[in-house]
């Protein structure tokens, strides 16, 4: 192994991590909101199917990657109408939008299935691109790399610095208490809800025109359930959520890797690192229960009505 | 601020004194109603005659004896994995990972099937069930002691494990268990003759699983009325204050709950392998595991209910086969179908806790409403 592999190794990573980003920063808005929306997974695939679909019917990705974060949000939104103002149970319903979004994907799919993509190209960094290591390392990567960097700073600045990310936090820990102050609790929940379908549909679409740039069927493979443990491990802080995602990324590709390392274990145990990867992660997150009580948004998971 | 709902609805939501008992039994047909109506007018809007795909969907597969029995061998593992799941739901443990403890119960059972079979003659039947139910019961047993022990979100641990009890099915039937004889097709040489569950009625695919669902569901029902073990599983499912004043063991129910639902998922799992497929392969089953959850929650949790459920989703999967050779639509339209139902079935269940008042223009606009 030589420093060009270590070096593509790494960029490979980054590309498999980024995927991880934009839907786990998502779901990190809506959980803070208190909504547990188990479907990242069925809006990821959503947002793989239609992003690729409009890619390759219209060969814009800008156009893609909008009608793949419109996706995500419709689905959202379906989530939405039935946690948030027909009160049905949040756990159930995200299992539904999934097994939904992943029906949906492949029945409207079906058409999809073996065309290529011209795939998200490559932003080189005037000058910067050009350094030796540090070039291919850091700048040589396509624009939604440059854009999940900003998301998360964007994030992070909106939920600690912002009057509106303070209401949104407020919703999640304590939304009895938001209500009575005069907030509605309904609707801030609402836009973190299509916020996260937006980010999902997005991740989906990086996923089959960056990742792998074409159309399977459940091509996602199981990264919207291993975003949401993302927002776990991350403990619900942006940039730790970034680092995880990260860290997983690297796992992903070590695992492809491995072979060429000479590493001789049969390929279905190398498939098998990043699940088992994110059961270690979250029993050691959640081995402490003092790190999940003061972290977790007080109100996750639970419906509210305001005339309960 | 506003709130959306009173900026654009004329009804609005009140929560029911008590949970309305008519409610609770007409719920699962309002939402089966309203699947079909929407598949009905989704189907005219794609330009398919509606009726004669409703006929091509739910008539033709079932209008043979083979097909009754095609109906019966596709509910088996949806009402087994579901009857398994139901307990776990009603107690706040939410095994998810169906579809994995279902892949682990056909490799151990297909196992003991393959390799014991032959030497242990006509005890080999019961062998497999059994050493089907303790691979789906063991598999379970990672996420129940991972919660119990470490806090870790059975959730996401079932989930986990689903892939790599996948990997795990595939490897082996590439690797060690390929059959030499098998054309180099990753698959198990077929399950020896007296390892196999061999089909009720001349004529039919199903086999003596669907009996066996039969008596689970006859089973947890008393289980849920008569035994104490069943109560304090409710009690930690409704009231976990109550039930931790009172002394009930969380981590009991979490246990038993686990274990059940893995254990049935493993039967599922055998019976697959050891009836209507015959041997291992990389893919045993399109999605039963996953479709089960849906079946636990039609079935409203209810071990009769969930009988009747798995008929209607088995009915929903022959549909989809059916479709797809007569209407040259994919067969992934049953998954749309499971979904939708399972969104209406949710928004149903409002109407048990909550009561749908209409607020009169005038209120709205003018006074608080």
């Amino acid at each position: 192994m030589n420093l060009q592999s270590w070096l593509a190794i790494a960029a490979s990573a980054v590309t498999a991590a980024t995927p991880l980003v934009y839907a786990a920063l998502g779901e990190l808005v809506a959980e803070r909101a208190g909504v547990l929306n188990l479907g990242v997974e069925g809006m990821m695939l959503a947002g793989a199917m239609i992003g690729f679909a409009v890619a390759v019917s219209s060969g814009n990705l800008a156009l893609a990657f909008l009608a793949a974060a419109a996706a995500g949000a419709l689905i959202a939104l379906l989530f939405g109408v039935l946690t948030l103002s027909l009160q049905t149970h949040q756990v159930a319903t995200g299992l539904a939008v999934t097994l939904f979004g992943v029906g949906l994907s492949g029945f409207a799919g079906r058409r999809f299935v073996g065309l290529p993509v011209a795939p998200l190209h490559v932003l080189r960094v005037p000058w910067l691109a050009d350094l030796p290591v540090l070039g291919p390392l850091l700048f040589r990567y396509d624009a939604l790399v440059y854009l999940s960097v900003a998301l998360c700073a964007l994030v992070a600045w909106f939920l600690r610095r912002t009057h509106a990310g303070l209401r949104l936090r407020a919703v999640g820990e304590a939304p009895d208490v938001a209500h009575a102050l005069g907030e509605s609790v309904t609707r801030i929940r609402y836009l973190a809800v299509l916020f996260g379908g937006a980010t999902s549909g997005i991740a989906g679409a990086y996923l089959s025109t960056a990742v792998t740039p074409m159309w399977v069927e459940g091509m996602s493979a199981g990264r919207g359930w291993i975003a949401l443990a993302l927002v776990v491990f991350g403990t619900w802080k942006p940039w730790r959520v970034f680092a995880g995602a990260y860290l997983f990324g690297t796992v992903t590709v070590l695992q492809l890797y491995a072979q060429g390392l000479g590493v001789h274990v049969p390929s279905e145990f190398l498939s098998m690192l990043p699940y088992v990867a994110t059961i270690l992660v979250l029993v050691v997150i959640c081995r402490d229960a003092r790190t999940i009580l003061l972290n977790q948004p007080a109100s996750l998971g639970r419906t509210f009505h305001p005339s309960d | 601020m506003r709130s959306l709902e009173r900026m654009s609805w004329p009804w609005r939501l009140e929560r029911r004194v008590k949970p309305s008992a008519t409610m609770r039994l007409a719920s699962s047909p309002i939402a089966i109603g309203a699947m079909l109506v929407t598949g009905f007018v989704a189907l005219r809007a794609i330009g398919i005659n509606p009726v004669a795909a409703f006929r091509v969907f739910f008539i033709e597969p079932v209008s043979s004896l083979y097909g009754i029995g095609e109906l019966l061998l596709k509910a088996t593992p949806l009402m087994l994995c579901a009857l398994g799941l139901a307990p776990g739901y009603r107690a706040n443990v939410w095994n998810i990972g169906s579809e994995g403890q279902f892949t682990i119960g056909a490799i151990a059972g297909g196992g003991v099937g393959l390799y014991l079979g032959p030497a242990i003659g006509r005890w080999a039947v019961p062998a497999i069930l059994v050493a089907g139910v303790l691979g789906g019961a063991a598999w379970a047993a990672i996420p129940a002691y991972l919660r119990a022990r470490f806090r870790a979100s059975e959730i996401f641990v079932s989930l986990m494990l689903v892939y790599i009890a996948q990997l795990l099915l595939s490897y082996m039937v590439h690797g060690p268990w390929r059959d030499p004889a098998g054309q180099n097709f990753p698959q198990s040489p077929p399950l020896p003759d007296n390892a196999v569950l061999n089909p009720l009625f001349e004529g039919m695919r199903v086999n003596i699983g669907f009996l066996l669902g039969l008596v689970l569901a006859g089973l947890s029902w008393w289980f849920g009325r008569a035994t104490a073990a069943g109560f304090r599983m409710r009690v930690g499912g409704l009231a976990p204050a109550a039930a931790a004043y009172a002394g009930i063991s969380e981590r009991a129910n979490l246990w038993l709950a686990m274990l059940i639902g893995g254990g049935a998922a493993g039967l599922a799992g055998i019976c697959e392998v050891a009836g209507p497929i015959g041997q291992l392969q990389p893919s045993i089953s399109p999605g039963y595991g996953f479709a089960a959850i849906i079946v636990a929650f039609v079935g409203r949790l209810h071990p009769f209910g969930i009988v009747l459920a798995s008929l209607l989703m088995s009915a929903l999967y022959l549909g989809g086969e059916s479709a797809q050779v007569e209407l040259q639509i994919s067969a992934s339209v049953t998954g749309l179908f499971q979904g939708m139902l399972l969104f209406f079935l949710l928004a149903a269940e409002l109407l048990i806790h909550y009561r749908v008042l209409r607020v009169s223009p005038m209120t709205r606009v003018g006074g608080p409403a």
